[in-house]
């Protein structure tokens, strides 16, 4: 913040200050090398990242085959519900879903088969699941995409301006809305947002994604889509925004006080242009990876939402197959959740080495 | 005159109450003229810098005037002293590193002062500028692709060097510029600003704890101790005749320029510099002054023209000092 | 001699200890919002213990209920009642017990589990600390409400399965921050004394470790809870709950079933869902103030 207080030890120095040290350092800090060694540092950097994912991966594909096969008990009793069914019609399901198969065929049998996009039947719609996933993966991106986008522009924006003015009326006011909001169940939320703005007021649809009498042409479709999602991103937005609000004060916090920005308004910029031009871009750098690791909650952050909004994507069907039960399915969305955020975190992974070059140096 | 301070004071209102960290500093720069401060950690060396361009925390009460060809920095609107910050005066700061923005390349920031003050420059030709600049300090004009962490903190401290310059300011303001460096570089930063000044005919106020490095760039210096001016006089008198007993014992502490093993362990002054906020009655040397007198713990010497020693009692003002024993004309150092 | 050597740095410790404490206390009792959180959570906590005391357990029943189907608030039922004609003020106020039981057990679970693991790999390191750290890793990037979900729906509901899930998703927070604290603990040189003196692992890690993670365990804690009350509500709303007790996500879940949004039934959704929301805030802005009093940085000096 400001200069280091004199020294207690009486020297007559300049106390030492952060800025000597890393200047004395850095003159070996730049090498003539320097590109060769990133290059090969990356691959390493990468390679590292890459496999420990792997490894998750396959930790994620082990455990739901633990946690659906072994302990969820036999999916014959819950693919027959009560219904009786004699032995041979049982040996007979089970040879069709390979359970007579010993243990680590099954295991084997799986892995390949997710690996190769065989996600299995679907015991509740007696389809294909990669289908169901493929027909039912738009309208959660739509839906999160949409949201997770508007989160952060709203919470990025405000966290700027509310760190930039500490304890301004601006700061308080936003803190305590975003804490607020913060602290509200996602669902109560979407019930109290459906209660007022479509059951009072009218205003909007109280759910699902498409009014069955539109029209079949594009632009009609998009509009009623784009009508329909306006409270579930409302809503999903209202829970998620202050978490970015808050990031993103904290990290300009952290630069203000700082010297280049003394400089900055040493040239004589306004300081409107002292924050956007130097504070935010510094302030952005930490939050960019969180940006990416929000990706992953893109396909998976929505189950709650959606669910509240009979919205027809992947969360809605995760739960409805929970009291089918429909276990291939739990399975397969268990596992393509968990996969989106372990690549999301990869994806951050990567990006911070492009975007940090503190990294590559260790 | 080019800067003139007037009984300027700095006060820190902080949780330890009132920190009065300038205390009535009446100062001059003339145009072209190079002006040392020097002074130990936290006597006020950078607030008196900051306060020039107004660049001063909230929490910092400031009074007095600080004229700048005339005109009282501490009375202009917002719009003109954004338009005098840079063109008028420009600061090189105390540590580089810190002192450039991180994230951008090393000729855009060079350039944003052309951009922001001159409405007719294109970016390209800032841009121009900027690498001219830059090869000027001593750095090839590829340069400006880099970033502030790829480059040393020599290659730093020249760049902040250009970056002052870009406005072809009256003033500009060294804040311990080459304090962070080693000592080689150190005396060719200090050439190259020495080298700048006389070819821009640039007026500068060059701060440092080190009395050696101030006599080898300025015509005159300045000895600051406790948010006061206790000595002034032509640096290279200052710097081998003290009339001061602190001035002697900054000297003393640095008797060749940049020499690192004179900075880990000054000789010749013990004890510390006084909390601001609870200063000594009388002379605020006085506690660590082996020359005091009784007069010194009761009243607050002025900064008078002292008389030159041997010189037989006639008083030059060209030399003033904040000291009861030299305004005598007696020795100051035992 | 030797009686005062053994007595005399406990003694010292205790001092020092009761020193920082009293001095963290004014740290934390100069934040307005934080002692804001602390009254609201006071008197939430104050009322869930009075609750039997106040409504009689009867007030639960379904058979027992008296009240009309979906009543709006009248003088007996200042809150309405809900499809069976019980009061939903008696509903929202037996809720908060069942709330803050399993968040505050699945939170206490967390945090031994991950003190334990924390403390462990980081003092003792090697081929488990790696793994330990891997794991926690991996939990770490999973999905929390995918995994909680996946879990109940296989291990069934029941408070007992609520509470381990919840605590088996909130773990792996904990133990990084308590590994890196260790770490930074371990490096102290009076560590390497004790070490040096024959100190075991045992004595070291309760001795010295463990105090000086402690409070900052506490701190996170505060800002667990009020995660695992919020998972706890959407898990229990989503019909994952145990169906035996009354909750707030619970009430809600049954208030969504009986369509008491279509039937604008605001009284039956608001006093549950406000509860939520307030128990929640309450513990956020503890857990703040509480992070502000370990980290200056935050605390709003400019
Ligand atoms: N922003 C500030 N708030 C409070 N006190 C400050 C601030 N900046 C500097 N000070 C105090 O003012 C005095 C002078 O500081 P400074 O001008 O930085 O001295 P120098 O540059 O000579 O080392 C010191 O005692 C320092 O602690
Ligand atoms: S006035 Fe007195 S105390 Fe102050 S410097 Fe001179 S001799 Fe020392
Ligand atoms: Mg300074």
């Amino acid at each position: 913040m400001t200069d280091a207080p004199p020294p207690a030890d009486g020297a007559s120095t300049e106390a030492p200050s952060a800025g000597r040290a890393q200047s004395r350092r850095s003159p070996r800090d730049v090498n003539e090398h320097g590109e060769r060694r990133v290059s090969s540092g990356f691959g390493r950097y990468l390679l590292k990242h890459a496999g420990g994912a792997a490894v998750s991966l396959l930790l994620v594909l082990f455990s739901s085959f633990f946690i659906f096969r072994l302990i969820a008990g036999d999916p014959i009793d819950q693919l027959t519900k009560e219904r009786p069914v004699s032995p041979e019609q049982r040996a007979a399901m089970r040879a069709e879903l390979g359970l007579d198969q010993p243990l680590w065929q099954q295991f084997w049998d799986y892995i390949a088969g997710t690996l190769t996009m065989d996600l299995g039947e679907s015991f509740q719609y007696r389809r294909p699941i990669f289908d169901l996933i493929v027909e039912r993966l738009p309208a959660t991106l739509l839906l999160s995409g949409t949201g997770m986008v508007l989160a952060v522009v709203l919470g990025f924006w405000i966290g700027t301006r509310s760190g930039w003015k500490q304890g301004s009326r601006f700061d308080r006011g936003h803190v305590a809305t975003g804490l607020v909001l913060y602290s509200a169940p996602t669902f109560w939320l979407g019930m109290i947002v459906i209660l007022v703005f479509a059951r009072y007021l009218g205003l909007f649809p109280v759910n699902g994604m498409r009014s069955p009498s539109t029209p079949p042409d594009f632009w009609s479709q998009a509009v009623d889509i784009g009508y329909h999602l306006v409270l579930p991103v409302l809503t999903y937005t209202a829970v998620v925004y202050a978490g970015y609000l808050m990031i993103m004060r904290s990290s300009i916090l952290d630069e203000i006080g700082s010297d280049y920005l003394t400089t900055a308004r040493a040239k004589g910029l306004r300081d409107d242009e002292v924050r956007q031009k130097h504070a935010v871009p510094n302030a952005l750098l930490p939050t960019v990876t969180l940006v990416f690791l929000a990706l992953g909650s893109v396909v998976n952050g929505s189950i709650v939402t959606e669910t509240v909004f009979s919205w027809p994507g992947l969360g809605t069907l995760f739960v409805n197959s929970i009291f089918y039960p429909d276990r291939p399915v739990l399975q397969a969305l268990f596992v393509l959740f968990s996969s989106s955020t372990i690549l999301a975190v990869l994806c951050a992974e990567i990006l911070y080495w492009f975007i940090d070059p503190r990294i590559r140096r260790s | 005159m080019l800067l003139e301070f007037k009984d300027l004071r700095v006060t820190y209102r902080g949780s330890r109450g009132r920190l009065p960290a300038v205390r009535g500093v009446d100062l001059a720069v003339d145009a072209g003229e190079t002006l040392g401060i020097a002074g130990e950690s936290g006597c006020g060396k950078s607030t008196l810098a900051m306060a020039v361009l107004r660049l001063l925390p909230k929490s910092a009460e400031v009074s007095g005037e600080i004229l700048l060809d005339g005109e009282d920095l501490l009375q202009m609107g917002w719009g003109r002293l954004r338009a005098v910050r840079w063109t008028g005066a420009s600061i090189v700061f105390q540590g580089a590193m810190h002192s450039l923005n991180a994230v951008q390349r090393i000729g855009r920031q060079i350039a944003e002062p052309i951009l922001v003050h001159e409405a007719k420059t294109t970016p390209a030709a800032a841009a121009r500028r900027a690498e001219a600049l830059l090869e000027r300090v001593g750095l090839p004009a590829s340069r400006a692709r880099s970033y502030p962490h790829e480059l040393s903190g020599g290659q730093r401290q020249r760049v902040m060097i250009a970056m002052a310059l870009a406005c072809d300011p009256d003033l500009v303001i060294a804040d311990e510029a080459t304090t962070a460096l080693d000592v080689m570089v150190q005396a060719q930063v200090l050439q190259l600003i020495a080298e700048l000044v006389t070819e821009r005919g640039v007026g500068l106020m060059m701060i440092s704890h080190d009395l050696s490095v101030l006599s080898a760039v300025c015509d005159r210096a300045a000895v600051m101790y406790a948010g006061r001016i206790v000595e002034q006089g032509p640096a290279g008198e200052v710097f081998a005749n003290a009339r001061h007993p602190y001035s002697a014992a900054l000297s003393a502490a640095f008797p060749v320029i940049g020499d690192p093993a004179a900075r880990m362990s000054p000789g010749g002054l013990a004890g510390d510099p006084p909390d601001p906020v609870r200063l000594p009655e009388g002379c605020s040397f006085r506690p660590r002054c082996a020359v005091a007198v009784e007069r010194c713990g009761a009243e607050s010497p002025e900064l008078l023209a002292v008389p030159v020693r041997g010189s037989a009692g006639v008083a030059d003002a060209a030399r003033v000092s904040a000291c009861f024993v030299a305004q005598e004309g007696m020795p100051v150092v035992l | 001699m030797t009686a005062t050597n053994a007595l005399s740095p406990r003694a010292l410790r205790r001092a020092r200890r009761r020193q920082s404490l009293s001095r963290s206390w004014a740290a934390y009792r100069s934040q307005k919002t934080g002692m804001w959180g602390l009254v609201l959570l006071g008197a939430i906590v104050v009322l869930a213990i009075a609750t039997p005391v106040l409504i009689d357990a009867s007030a639960l029943s379904v058979t027992q209920a008296t009240g009309g189907r979906m009543a709006p608030p009248s003088a007996e039922y200042p809150l309405g009642t809900d499809e069976t004609g019980r009061s939903v003020l008696a509903l929202t106020l037996w809720g908060s017990r069942l709330s803050l039981v399993i968040g505050l057990t699945a939170t206490v679970v967390a945090i031994v589990i991950g003190t334990a693991v924390g403390v462990t790999s980081g003092h003792i390191g090697g081929w488990y600390g790696w793994i330990a750290l891997r794991l926690s890793d991996w939990f770490m990037v999973l999905p929390s409400l995918v995994v909680a979900i996946a879990l109940l729906a296989v291990l069934g509901r029941s408070m007992a399965t609520t509470i381990t899930v919840i605590a088996l998703v909130s773990w792996p927070g904990t133990t990084r921050l308590v590994r890196a604290q260790t770490l930074t603990v371990q490096s102290r040189p009076y560590l390497e004394r004790a070490k040096a003196l024959g100190a075991g692992h045992w004595h070291q890690m309760t001795k010295h470790i463990l105090p000086n993670v402690l409070p900052l365990v506490l701190a996170s804690a505060t800002l667990l809870v009020p995660s695992a009350i919020l998972m706890e509500s959407s898990l229990a709303w989503l019909g994952l709950g145990d169906p035996g007790v009354v909750s707030w996500g619970s009430i809600l879940n049954r208030a969504s079933e009986n369509g008491a949004v279509s039937a604008h039934a605001w009284w039956y959704l608001l006093p549950p869902g406000l509860a939520i929301l307030l128990v929640v805030l309450a513990f956020m802005l503890c857990g703040r103030a509480l992070e502000a009093v370990f980290n200056p940085r935050l605390r709003g000096e400019s």
